[in-house]
């Protein structure tokens, strides 16, 4: 079936299964390689995207869904070469390691400052559940406080 | 088998009453097959006493510290349809259904006799206001409670348990209990 979205601002069709996760969509047929697979049943949070807005665990998320939507990915998170607060802090506080399960959380994080403008730990210990066999997650708190710094100086 | 009373997290919740046993005999009542329905596992995981889900055949708290956040739909970040689509991913073996959510707090089961339970579903204040019919309609039409009977497979690709009684069986059950002037027994 064919389904038409937005992939990053910009539209997309692609002629494939509606049950395919959305995930192989962007990464093996738009070649946005930045979205990751974990685990394959949306529980580690490695290839959380935002469709229309919203984190969602793409590698669980059949493509159909897409249709219509908004679909941002870690590329698509800054804008131009502005990057992204989440993307300033991550860099300033030097938080990954292997690497491997950040765009997941900062995408998860980046989903969470919308709505959630000056989080608590404890909003941080709810809402960002990805999981990073690294444990960064202290660097990562750290950068969380310092993109709600950042996000709130820019207005 | 799973009863309600075994959700409960306090003593008097382990009290052995006729909920315990949901083998469904050719003669039981509609109230003992509707109730076997809704104190079972598919219904109760997500009719939490408190502010965390609960999923699996043993009805362990969710994994990844869910919440029931604001709208019982999750939080800001973590929201039920962040993993839980429209319908069953058994490929990834994420069960789904329209409106995947919590029930509201206020229609809390979990440890709750089958008596208890049934005085909720029918007091306005903890049902969403919904008299006996938009109760039945609900019962008996909503997607959600009727997934009970299509749970889908898990990650592992083990096939859900579903409800003692069949979907027909207990939809004809509701329906037969209201129309019947949905008496509760006593306890």
């Amino acid at each position: 079936m064919k389904i038409t979205f937005t992939i990053n601002g910009k539209p997309a069709t692609v002629d494939v299964d509606g049950h395919t996760p959305l995930l192989w969509v962007v990464r093996d047929m738009l070649n946005l390689k930045g979205t990751k697979f974990g685990c394959g049943k949306a529980a580690c949070g490695a290839c959380t995207l935002h469709v229309d807005g919203e984190a969602v665990r793409s590698c669980s998320y059949p493509v159909k869904y897409a249709e219509g939507k908004r679909v941002t990915t870690i590329e698509g998170l800054s804008e131009g070469d502005q990057l992204h607060p989440v993307q300033q802090a991550w860099e300033e506080e030097v938080v990954p390691q292997c690497g491997y399960c950040q765009p997941g959380f900062m995408m998860a994080t980046a989903a969470m400052l919308e709505k959630i403008p000056n989080p608590t730990d404890d909003d941080i210990d709810k809402n960002i559940v990805n999981i990073c066999r690294c444990a960064t997650y202290y660097r990562m708190r750290k950068a969380i406080h310092k993109a709600a710094k950042i996000k709130a100086a820019n207005g | 088998m799973t009863n309600a009373s075994e959700f409960g997290t306090n003593s008097s919740s382990k009290t052995k009453d006729k909920s315990s046993d949901t083998t469904i005999k050719i003669n039981d009542t509609p109230f003992d097959k509707m109730m076997a329905v809704l104190t079972h596992k598919r219904c109760v995981n997500c009719h939490p006493s408190g502010d965390r889900p609960r999923q699996g055949e043993d009805s362990h708290i969710h994994n990844f510290d869910v919440q029931r956040g604001e709208d019982n739909h999750g939080v800001a970040a973590l929201r039920c349809e962040s993993c839980h689509g429209h319908e069953n991913n058994d490929f990834s073996g994420v069960p789904g259904a329209p409106e995947w959510s919590l029930a509201p707090i206020a229609m809390a089961w979990e440890g709750l006799s089958r008596v208890k339970i049934a005085k909720s579903m029918l007091n306005r204040a903890n049902n969403g206001n919904r008299s006996l019919d938009e109760i039945v309609k609900h019962l008996t039409e909503h997607e959600l409670v009727l997934w009970a009977w299509e749970p889908g497979v898990d990650a592992e690709g083990n096939p859900r348990e579903k409800p003692p009684v069949g979907k027909e069986e207990y939809i004809k059950a509701v329906k037969e209990w209201a129309a019947g002037g949905a008496v509760i027994p006593e306890e």
